[in-house]
């Protein structure tokens, strides 16, 4: 076993997973109320009014914490030329051809991109989630805004959802990823190949 | 508070047939509002509080004659008093009977999330079934004529149910068995149409040349028709909407896109199985460490 880097402290670890927890259960009620082939998924809230009054409160938490944790990691998430280079050899990343891709620091220009993506969708998502919170904001705003706010509130949701899947088979995908988010830690070799910058930076070598 | 002798043609939130074996089916009915005839006497307003159990609170005069002020929960039918002057020097008081319009296409089935909490019955009544409701208020943006309520009592959604509870056995709404000067009229949709007809004749005989029915074909023609005095301006009658449709925004929420929307989510999952299972993972070798 190679040695391993510390990649996440247990406060980084357990805001990830708060924000993770409040992500799932806000993604299945509202997708129960999203459309009707997933009206089965107020079952797991305790029915249709359950859903419908535990949704926004979970949302409204996962903003809270998504926050907190978008301050701790605004700092490694600024796009450089390098990103982009990177970006462009997407194709070779995804069928696993990885010679010769630039430095990657703490994060790769993929989870950088999902990092703003997120930045955005949330705060949309409180925003427009506050315009149709039934019943304490929605009586205050007007009809017009309602249907922007539904479209927006879904849109923005589709969007998160279909980056965190992206974000969770990406953690699958790359072996020895998990761990940095439930133990703390990555292997050197982990860190040496897939964020090299990081990895010179946390070592020195 | 479903009626099992009325045969469903839409359901909300459903995505199978509604139950509709009853081989005659029923004749599309309609409740026919004659705003020419109202005097504003507000007994529809009673009737329908007597017959569906309603109390509104006692609000406070503000100067106009609309009591209570809005439509809510517990008053599901309220006239609206417009002062105008359609001639220089010419003043007109039209007195229109607010209330669900019992869209053709409504707007608010279309819009709910909850199965079965909206109904339309093949007669074209429709209505909310509050035990399915589940309090979300998307009703609200999906209608185009502002009349859903939700209750601050029991965060369920109400609106006029074109009292099919007694329409269900032969009987006319309660506004309508009321209407001391036969303003309010209830058939089947086609006679009401015929009997509009000749309302609409007869005004323009007396001077009102634009009289015509607001039947407004944008939201598939409606179940409660007015005869206006002046069919050309609708919006003189406490802003009834000219050419109402349900909202694009509602269209782009609840058309096509969601399940399309869907579709995007599971195939993105999907994707990344196969990824998985074509590509693999990406797995460090463990001798890089030593380079």
């Amino acid at each position: 076993m190679s040695k391993s880097i510390q990649r996440y402290t247990a406060r980084e670890r357990s805001n990830h997973w708060v924000v993770a927890i409040a992500f799932v259960l806000a993604g299945l009620s509202g997708l129960a109320l999203f459309h009707p082939a997933f009206f089965f998924l107020t079952n797991l809230f305790g029915g249709g009014p359950w859903t419908r009054i535990l949704h926004p409160f979970i949302g409204a938490v996962m903003f809270l914490f998504f926050m907190a944790m978008a301050a701790r990691f605004w700092r490694f998430n600024h796009v450089t030329a390098a990103d982009r280079q990177w970006m462009a050899r997407i194709g070779d990343v995804i069928r696993n051809r990885d010679q010769g891709l630039p430095e990657v620091g703490k994060y790769n220009a993929g989870q950088k991109y999902l990092f703003w993506i997120l930045v955005v969708s949330v705060p949309v998502l409180l925003l427009s989630g506050i315009v149709i919170w039934q019943p304490w904001f929605a009586p205050f705003f007007p009809i017009w805004l309602l249907r922007v706010a539904v479209v927006i509130h879904a849109l923005a949701a589709w969007i998160m959802i279909l980056g965190i899947v992206l974000h969770v088979y990406a953690a699958i995908w790359v072996k020895g990823s998990v761990r940095a988010m439930t133990r703390g830690t990555v292997s050197e070799a982990w860190a040496k190949h897939h964020h090299r910058a990081w990895y010179r930076e946390m070592t020195g070598k | 508070m479903a009626l099992q002798s009325l045969d469903i043609k839409a359901r909300s939130a459903t995505t199978t047939p509604s139950p509709n074996v009853r081989a005659a089916g029923a004749i599309p009915v309609a409740k026919l509002i004659d705003i020419s005839k109202c005097i504003g006497c507000k007994a529809c307003q009673v009737a329908c509080m007597e017959w569906n159990d309603l109390r509104d609170d006692v609000g406070t005069n503000v100067g106009v004659y609309d009591n209570p002020r809005d439509l809510s929960d517990q008053s599901w039918t309220v006239m609206r008093f417009s002062e105008v002057e359609v001639e220089q020097g010419r003043l007109e008081w039209l007195i229109r009977k607010d209330g669900c319009m019992h869209c053709a296409d409504p707007g608010c089935l279309k819009a709910c999330p909850s199965p079965g909490a909206i109904v339309q019955y093949s007669n074209g009544i429709v209505d909310f079934h509050e035990e399915y409701c589940i309090g979300c208020c998307y009703c609200i943006p999906g209608c185009p004529f502002n009349i859903p309520r939700i209750s601050k009592k029991d965060d369920k959604a109400y609106k006029c149910t074109l009292c099919s509870d007694r329409v269900g056995v032969r009987l006319e709404p309660a506004c309508v068995k009321i209407c001391p000067t036969g303003a309010i009229v209830f058939g089947s949709k086609v006679d009401m149409i015929h009997h509009a007809e000749g309302r609409i004749t007869d005004l323009k005989e007396r001077g009102y040349s634009n009289a015509g029915l607001y039947d407004p074909q944008g939201v598939g023609g409606t179940h409660v028709m007015y005869v206006l005095q002046h069919g050309d301006k609708p919006e003189l009658y406490a802003n009834l909407p000219k050419d109402p449709s349900i909202s694009p925004l509602v269209g782009l929420w609840k058309g096509v896109t969601k399940p399309l929307m869907s579709l995007g989510i599971g195939l993105a999952v999907f994707a990344g199985f196969f990824h998985f299972v074509t590509a693999g993972p990406k797995e460090v070798e463990e001798e890089e460490k030593t380079d």
